[in-house]
């Protein structure tokens, strides 16, 4: 009979209708799959009991598909019909290969769909079908072990993939016969294994050192969402220089010949095996057959491997930088791949962020884990009070910004849960306030848009005008909530109101609104641009105002002075006229025509700044 | 007659509860639906009901509610594997038929 797993309370499914889920880490080196059984989370090991799947094709001349170990033995006797690390080729461009790429020039050919084409004997094949083979794979042993077909799947991305990128992994499960439920961030999954995405709020670090890739990603919480705020790394660093820099040593201890290919093989294997005994012990010995025995101590392997130490940790302080964040600020930190189970990593990483990583859950693993439970959860298997639903915005959500202008912030259609943030500054020097107006629709004007909510940002220290920057974040939570925030970034200063913005809409609304946008598209694009024009005369006449009752008397002769004012006298006059064109024409000879002036105040502002002050203080 | 589990299904309930963090036992039921008549429910417990009855072997806590129970009595709970698939099996002495795939039966 058919076997069964523990459900939640009051969600026993009934037969032949059961909502099996998994998660897939579809890595560029190895790959897994992963789901919740009676609520527990694991990866599922294939017949022989392996959980990692090399994330290997081979094809032969026939279209005969073989994936994983059985494929990789191809890569030394026919490397031509193997392909290796297809995760590098999703996406891109055949001109953006170069770079990053381990395939040969002659291995990829150009293809009408953007991507590069793998040639083999069996044909042309596309990164999309060569993922597909990966997933279904895994789906099938997924379908195996749970005893049904899967009703989605979660799939994991790096971070830094763009909209092509994940359109293309969404389409090799398509290929694949399976149902994407969500793709989702690898540092999300990684924390969401860990369950830090029960806290309130917080900043998180993901830590992430392959065999040959190293990705630092920080992750702020907010109302059980993370955002991705900075990631960094360095595509060039991982597990494998550790192995390069050991074999390098036992060459030079046993003093062997570099040139003999086979054995130089056969020393990383070695090497590799030393650094994993080195996790365990604090010394390994190192055996080459009847060439040279010695032996390795912990110590001697650190200091080895430092110089790779410390560029994992330039690349966890360059981005920490880039994100304007102290390594104090970050709560907890994940480790994920092989190579962070080296006790050295781990001590280093605790030093620099002055608490010890969360290493509890296999870091081979803890990716697949955070996406089974993802998984798990979207399928609909958990009761409805942990029930993330997985809604989309059917308006987008935007700002209103100068000259009645809308500033889209979250586009509709996003799914839900969502947090977005934008940068405005201020307009005026010496501007205090800024009020944020809330709205809704896909038009471009407010006029035309529904209005949600208007709030105030006061204090915002004096400073002249595009100085300031405000953060205004959007944040939809999972019930369709909007909370909007403006920060001042520079002093803090901050306010937030909360809105529900789907609130008294009907469907007939939604789709008359999005109806008047399409038919009033061309108008609104001419009425914007207009805007825009207006704006930014407005901008340049104030400007220039502000300038020349600051220094023009100084800097300017009076026959400067009057031929500025008429500049500015037409541009008022143009600024009325409805032509967007003849507005832009006044505000450019408005600028032609101060450039001089621009610079004598530069140059007075300069000089004034090094008056009195000694040659190194500058 | 009472209701028991193996020692490997004991094993496993509680580790599952313990991860769960929360719950009494494990709730045995049937439901009528399914190809051949009813069919099984496992599910965690976190309330036991007034009509409920509570069995305890190995440690465990079995929840059974009493329309349930005309159709359980003398069910022994497994825990097997088979192949990559692993879960609870019901070894019901009271079944006369299953279905082709054994989650449904008739008594």
């Amino acid at each position: 009979m058919a076997l069964l797993q523990i459900a939640e309370p009051g969600q026993s499914t009934a037969p032949h209708q059961h909502r099996l889920a998994a998660g897939i880490d579809l890595g560029t080196t190895n790959s897994l799959i992963a789901t919740v059984r009676s609520g527990l989370p694991d990866t599922l090991p294939n017949d022989g009991g392996e959980h990692l799947l090399p994330s290997v094709v081979h094809v032969t001349a026939d279209g005969e598909f073989s994936v994983g170990r059985s494929a990789l033995q191809y890569a030394g006797t026919d490397p031509d019909n193997t392909i290796i690390s297809v995760k590098r080729l999703m996406g891109r461009g055949l001109e953006d290969m170069s770079a990053i790429s381990n395939f040969s020039a002659n291995q990829l050919v150009d293809s009408d769909s953007g991507m590069p084409s793998i040639r083999t004997a069996a044909g042309d094949l596309s990164p999309v079908q060569v993922s597909a083979e990966i997933l279904r794979k895994l789906a099938d042993r997924a379908e195996q072990a749970l005893g049904g077909d899967l009703t989605g799947v979660v799939i994991t991305v790096p971070a830094y993939f763009d909209e092509a990128q994940r359109q293309a992994t969404k389409d090799a499960a398509t290929l694949a016969g399976l149902k994407v439920l969500r793709l989702i961030n690898e540092p999300t999954a990684a924390a969401v294994a860990y369950g830090l995405d029960s806290g309130e709020q917080g900043l998180h670090a993901i830590f992430d050192l392959g065999g040959g890739t190293f990705d630092i990603s920080i992750l702020r919480l907010t109302k059980g969402v993370f955002e991705v705020v900075a990631t960094g790394g360095d595509s060039a660093l991982g597990g494998d220089d550790m192995d390069r820099l050991l074999a390098d040593w036992i060459c030079a201890q046993a003093g062997l010949e570099r040139s003999d290919k086979r054995l130089m093989a056969e020393v990383l294997t070695i090497a590799r095996g030393v650094k994993e005994q080195l996790t365990e012990h604090n010394e390994a010995e190192v055996a080459l057959g009847d060439r040279w025995q010695g032996s390795i101590s912990r110590s001697e392997f650190e200091q080895l491997v430092s110089p790779l130490v410390e560029r994992c940790l330039l690349a966890c302080r360059r981005t920490l930088r880039d994100a304007g964040l102290k390594p104090s600020e970050i709560e907890q930190i994940v480790m994920v791949g092989g190579s962070t189970r080296v006790p050295r990593i781990r001590e280093a990483v605790a030093e620099f962020f002055g608490r010890p990583p969360l290493t509890s859950i296999d870091p081979d693993r803890v990716v697949a884990i955070g996406t089974a439970v993802q998984a798990n959860i979207l399928a609909g298997n958990k009761p409805d009070a942990d029930m993330l639903l997985l809604d989309v915005i059917p308006l987008s959500l935007g700002v209103e910004t100068m000259g009645g202008l809308v500033e889209k912030i979250i586009d509709r259609n996003t799914t839900i849960p969502i947090s977005r943030a934008q940068e405005f500054t201020t307009y005026k020097d010496g501007q205090t306030a800024m009020a944020i107006h809330v709205v809704q629709g896909e038009r471009e004007l407010v006029d035309d848009c529904r209005s949600l909510a208007r709030f105030e940002l006061r204090g915002i220290p004096p400073m002249v005008a595009g100085a300031a920057r405000i953060r205004v974040t959007y944040q939809v939570d999972s019930d369709g909530l909007l909370g909007v925030t403006a920060e001042e970034v520079s002093s803090g200063v901050k306010s937030t109101i909360q809105v529900k913005p789907s609130y008294g809409l009907s469907d007939e609304q939604i789709s008359g609104m999005l109806k008047s946008s399409i038919e009033h598209a061309r108008e609104d694009v001419s009425a914007r641009m207009l805007r825009e024009q207006q704006v930014d005369a407005a901008r340049a006449h104030e400007a220039v105002t502000a300038a020349l009752a600051e220094n023009g008397e100084q800097l300017l002769s009076r026959e400067e002075i009057r031929r500025i004012e008429a500049a500015l006298d037409s541009l008022d006059q143009a600024a009325t006229s409805s032509d967007p064109e003849l507005i832009k024409q006044a505000i450019t000879a408005v600028d032609n025509l101060t450039q001089d002036f621009a610079a004598r105040r530069m140059d007075a502002s300069i000089a004034k700044a090094l008056v009195g002050q000694e040659l190194d203080e500058i | 007659m009472a209701i028991t589990l193996s020692e490997k299904a004991a094993q496993r309930v509680r580790t599952f509860l313990i991860n769960r963090g929360s719950g009494l036992g494990v709730r045995l039921g049937v439901k009528t639906t399914g190809c051949s008549g009813m069919a099984y429910q496992l599910e965690f417990v976190d309330d036991i009901n007034d009509d409920d009855t509570v069995f305890e072997d190995r440690g465990v806590k079995i929840v059974i509610d009493a329309k349930s129970l005309l159709y359980l009595e003398g069910t022994h709970l497994d825990f097997v594997r088979e192949g990559i698939n692993e879960g609870f099996r019901f070894e019901n002495p009271n079944v006369k038929g299953e279905c082709g795939c054994g989650e449904s039966f008739t008594v």
